[in-house]
């Protein structure tokens, strides 16, 4: 009776948890932690307190994943405008950190408004692709281009370039699943293309000297330049297998900067080699690889689009992380998803998580 | 277009233009995660030897541990330069914004006086960037701990236990034992020259002078290394590992501190020099040039007001007399003269002359020292009495250029090669050196008058004290002449490896022995019955000498009086020495500016450096001077 009992229970709990999802999460989460702990603990240990972020996100996704896509389309509007009209509040009484107008004061706290967007501009575009389902027109991409570029540009006015683009990722994915013609997306990058010599004359000096720090980082060895430096010759010395766990040099002399969040990399990088990497690059691929069967397989529109935009947000999260802190991309503000410390981040991505699980877990139910 | 649209309603057309996409986007991702890792391969695989050096710069530092200079001690052992650890308050400018309100602040806990200031700015000057320079030294412990109370007041500042040089007799003999003071940019080339730069990282002094400068590179010892780890901001944060310093090599010198003592207590006040050699080895073992300096004065950077007092006296006290000062030798030259003359056949020892009170040379009248002449004068007689016309008809007999062969071949007129910087080279007049040294065609040619003069020490001749000695020295040793040195053997500090320096004959001259029998009697009869007979009265040895007294003051026609002249003005005295006579142990040159008659002012002074030397006997006080001028002395 008891143990029927605890069975339930059991089954309760895991009924709408994706098994694979879950085991690649938890790997990765190990890794972080290890990371992390390596990161910090010769100065304040951040490895606990990131444990109970990972145990939030864990329950938040877990809650996620019982709610059916249905009920969170039911989110999509109210979340959207709620993280439009944040994002001008911060426009307008916004408090000023490190340059940068992020965050809304709320008394005891402060909140960055922005974070919302990450997971209400998928859903929102996925409500609306839905909702137009069975007559996409071009207008329909054309409303959700704009949909997409006004609370793009209110972030990126903040300026938080790092979740622009993941917002902007997030957004683009769910027009080019939702179908997007290809003629649209080639004439967009020619058009692009085209553009950025006008562009390139029309900006300021220093915006030019910012751009080219981006492309050059020795140029500015002891401004921006600084963290590239310094984070490739932790990559690089980390060599084939890495200096070890706690060793590296690079990252315990403090020469990485922000080693425990956005450049959390460059510490594993350092101490497990090109090994580690790849290990950590494929468990990135096969999460997105589950996430993007399970998308495949989704039974409604809103749940494909959605699932895709979060499978490959992920990958964006991924990839342009380990892309500045390795020096081919620009730098800015990205974690490395499920390593980087950070609560607010990790619940984001548990909850899109959540959102994938959910699909994959409430698909029969609607095919039934 | 928008017809493609329509397809949209058939669900599944619409669902593969749908898993179409996810296929694409998969591939997309797949090529990026691979572009990644080609980077990282690039990076960690290609590059990564370039990336572990990074790396390595990037954190380990070297800091670099100053070696113990190397200890100098006389014969017997005494100690003359030695180093003691000290505390000083180091600043390292380039990491302060405001110097002076940190100095300031410094004031307040650590006693800081105006002429440390001005010291630490003279030192700014000159320093390199990034050094850090003493503001304070010699901290006592309680000042020590005061400013271990407030240092987090005060980045950039900090204690440093440093070795400082000391030299325990303070001026006794520091014209020989030189100073050290910190590197300048002319020292800094020499480094470099002898690709010591890297020994020389984390040293701020060196030799400036004398055997502290002339073995620097034996002193110094092998600077060690501390590989310390730092961290993005500079700080050591482990060391890694250590290679200990190796203490510079010890010095043991020739020098007898005891004698030297003496000898420069035996000038008193008066300013002159004094040599001692070995004869037999070339060793050296008194080097006195009066007045003397402290060089301890000079280790913690010289106070200006010293500084211009050693300079701007007209004592002159820093210019070493023994090896830069060349004077006349004045009739000490008469010996040599002599031997010259036996040796090249002029003269025998028993041919005489007649001296009536002056030579007569193209109409002029070249003076004798004594009026009415010194009658019928042999060989003997001409030393002894020191009579003048003997040795002008002899240097007229001889020629310029015979006498410059002799005198050269003794040394004089050349640099001895002793182990300390800055000799002289003395002046040994010929025919060919007026040619190089005058210009003008009608100044380049020798007179046959000027020969006269050189003739009794006089004229163009210029010798150092030192190379008096060294000639001295080769007559007692019978010709055979050592180069002069200071250093009598190098002991590695880790080992405790002697290495000698042994005595190096630089040329063998051969005289005949009853050549040299016969000055050197002749010399022993100077201080026996002589002009050095007063001076060496009652002395327990035999010993050879002579008498000299070189002119400041031309005197046309009058009699000289000391008395009359002002001190400046007054003649040199010199005295030479040897002894004991039949073996000589000792040899020596002294000198006494402006001392007027050798016999009076330089023999007392040979006197009692003989007297200690041989018979271990200590003096009373300065050597007294010969208030009465006695009769017969010369010129």
């Amino acid at each position: 009776m008891f143990l029927q009992l605890i069975q339930r229970f059991r089954e309760r709990l895991v009924a709408h948890i994706d098994g694979p999802l879950l085991v690649i999460v938890m790997v990765l989460m190990g890794f972080g932690l290890a990371t992390v702990y390596s990161a910090t603990y010769d100065a304040s240990n951040r490895a606990l307190s990131q444990l109970l972020n990972m145990l939030v996100g864990l329950a938040v996704m877990w809650a996620v994943a019982q709610l059916p896509p249905q009920k969170l389309m039911r989110f999509a509007v109210p979340l959207y405008v709620l993280g439009i009209i944040l994002l001008v509040l911060v426009f307008l009484v916004g408090v000023k950190v490190n340059g940068a107008r992020r965050w809304l004061p709320l008394g005891f706290t402060r909140i960055q408004p922005s974070e919302i967007l990450k997971i209400a501009m998928p859903l929102m575009l996925a409500w609306y692709f839905h909702k137009y389902e069975a007559a996409l027109k071009f207008r329909h991409f054309a409303i959700a281009g704009l949909l997409l570029i006004v609370p793009l540009g209110l972030i990126a006015k903040q300026p938080d370039l790092g979740t622009a683009v993941l917002v902007g990722a997030a957004g683009f994915y769910v027009i080019f699943f939702a179908g997007l013609p290809w003629k649209v997306i080639i004439g967009m990058i020619v058009a692009g293309a085209s553009a950025a010599p006008f562009v390139w004359t029309m900006l300021h000096d220093y915006q030019r000297k910012r751009i080219l720090t981006l492309i050059d980082p020795t140029s500015d060895p002891l401004g921006s330049g600084y963290h590239i430096i310094q984070s490739t010759i932790a990559i690089g010395s980390g060599g084939g297998f890495g200096k070890g766990w706690l060793e590296g040099t690079q990252t315990h002399l403090e020469f990485i900067p922000e080693r425990h969040t956005d450049f959390i990399f460059a510490v594993f990088s350092e101490e497990r080699g090109l090994l580690g990497n790849s290990i950590l690059v494929f468990l990135y691929l096969m999460l997105i690889a589950r996430g993007l069967m399970i998308t495949a397989n989704a039974s409604t529109l809103f749940a494909r689009v959605l699932g895709g935009s979060i499978t490959l947000s992920f990958f964006t999260y991924a990839f342009v992380n380990m892309g500045m802190v390795s020096g081919i991309l620009p730098v800015v503000g990205v974690p490395l998803p499920f390593m980087s410390y950070g609560g607010t981040a990790l619940v984001t991505l548990f909850l899109g998580l959540g959102i994938l699980m959910s699909i994959q877990s409430h698909r029969m139910l609607v095919k039934k | 277009m928008y017809k493609r649209h329509s397809s949209f309603h058939t669900q599944d057309s619409e669902l593969d233009r749908f898993r179409f996409r996810i296929a694409f986007a998969a591939g997309a991702v797949v090529l990026a995660f691979a572009i990644l890792i080609g980077r990282f391969f690039y990076l960690q695989v290609v590059q990564h030897d370039y990336y572990t050096t990074r790396a390595e710069d990037n954190r380990i530092s070297l800091v670099p541990i100053t070696p113990n200079r190397g200890v100098i001690l006389d014969r017997n052992g005494t100690i003359l330069a030695r180093n003691y650890s000290a505390f000083t308050l180091e600043i390292t400018p380039s990491k302060i914004e405001d110097l002076d309100a940190t100095i300031d602040g410094l004031a307040k806990i650590i006693e800081i006086l105006p002429k440390d200031r001005r010291r630490f700015r003279r030192m700014l000057e000159e320093s390199k960037t990034f050094e850090s320079l003493p503001i304070r030294s010699r901290l006592s412990d309680e000042e020590v701990a005061r400013f271990a109370a407030n240092r987090y007041l005060f980045p950039g500042v900090e204690v440093k236990a440093r070795l400082f040089r000391q030299y325990p007799l303070g001026s006794t003999a520091s014209h020989a034992i030189g100073y050290i003071n910190r590197i300048n940019k002319t020292d800094l080339e020499v480094i470099e020259k002898n690709e010591q730069s890297a020994n020389y990282k984390g040293t701020d002094h060196i030799g400036k002078t004398g055997l502290e400068q002339k073995y620097e590179f034996e002193l110094h010892g092998e600077t060690g290394y501390e590989e310390v780890e730092i961290d993005s901001g500079g700080r050591a944060v482990r060391s890694l590992s250590r290679t200990a310093p190796v203490s510079g090599n010890n010095l043991t010198l020739t020098l007898d501190m005891r004698l030297q003592e003496i000898a420069e207590k035996a000038f008193g006040e008066r300013r002159g020099a004094l040599v001692a050699i070995e004869p037999s080895t070339g060793g050296i073992l008194a080097l006195v040039s009066t007045p003397t300096f402290d060089p301890n004065l000079f280790v913690d950077g010289i106070r200006s007001e010293d500084w211009d007092l050693l300079n701007n006296s007209a004592d002159r006290p820093m210019v070493n007399r023994a090896l830069n000062g060349a004077y006349p030798p004045g009739s000490t030259f008469k010996p040599f003269m002599a031997l010259a003359a036996l040796e090249l056949g002029k003269r025998t020892p028993g041919q005489t002359i007649f001296d009536p009170g002056f030579f007569n040379f193209g109409g002029h009248h070249f003076r004798d020292d004594k009026k009415g002449g010194h009658g019928t004068v042999d060989m003997y007689k001409s030393i002894v009495a020191s009579c003048d016309t003997y040795y002008y008809m002899l240097a007229n007999d001889m020629g310029i250029d015979n006498i410059a062969r002799f005198m050269g071949s003794l040394g004089l007129g050349s640099r001895t090669g002793i182990d300390i910087e800055g000799e002289s080279e003395g002046v040994l007049p010929s025919q060919e050196w007026k040619k190089r040294r005058f210009k003008r065609p009608e100044q380049q040619k020798w007179f046959a008058g000027e020969t006269i003069s050189v003739g009794i020490g006089q004229g163009y001749n210029a010798y150092t004290p030192m190379q008096l000695a060294q000639a001295v020295a080769a007559l007692a040793n019978n010709g055979v002449i050592y180069r002069p040195h200071l250093v009598k053997y190098i002991t590695d500090t880790r080992t405790g490896e002697k290495t000698l320096i042994e005595p190096e004959p630089l040329r063998t001259l051969s005289w005949k022995p009853q050549n040299i029998e016969t000055i050197k009697k002749a010399m022993v009869g100077v201080n026996k019955e002589g002009t050095g007979a007063r001076a060496f009265a009652g002395a327990a040895y035999e010993s050879g000498g002579k008498t000299g007294t070189a002119q400041v003051f031309s005197l046309k026609g009058s009699d000289y009086r000391a008395g009359k002249l002002k001190e400046v003005l007054r003649d040199h005295a010199l005295f030479i020495a040897f002894a004991p006579a039949d073996h000589p142990k000792i040899a020596l040159a002294v000198l006494v500016e402006n001392g007027g008659f050798g016999a009076q002012s330089a023999a007392p002074i040979a006197r009692m450096v003989l007297d200690y030397y041989l018979l271990g006997k200590l003096p009373k006080g300065p050597a007294k001077e010969d208030e009465t001028p006695e009769e017969d002395v010369e010129e």
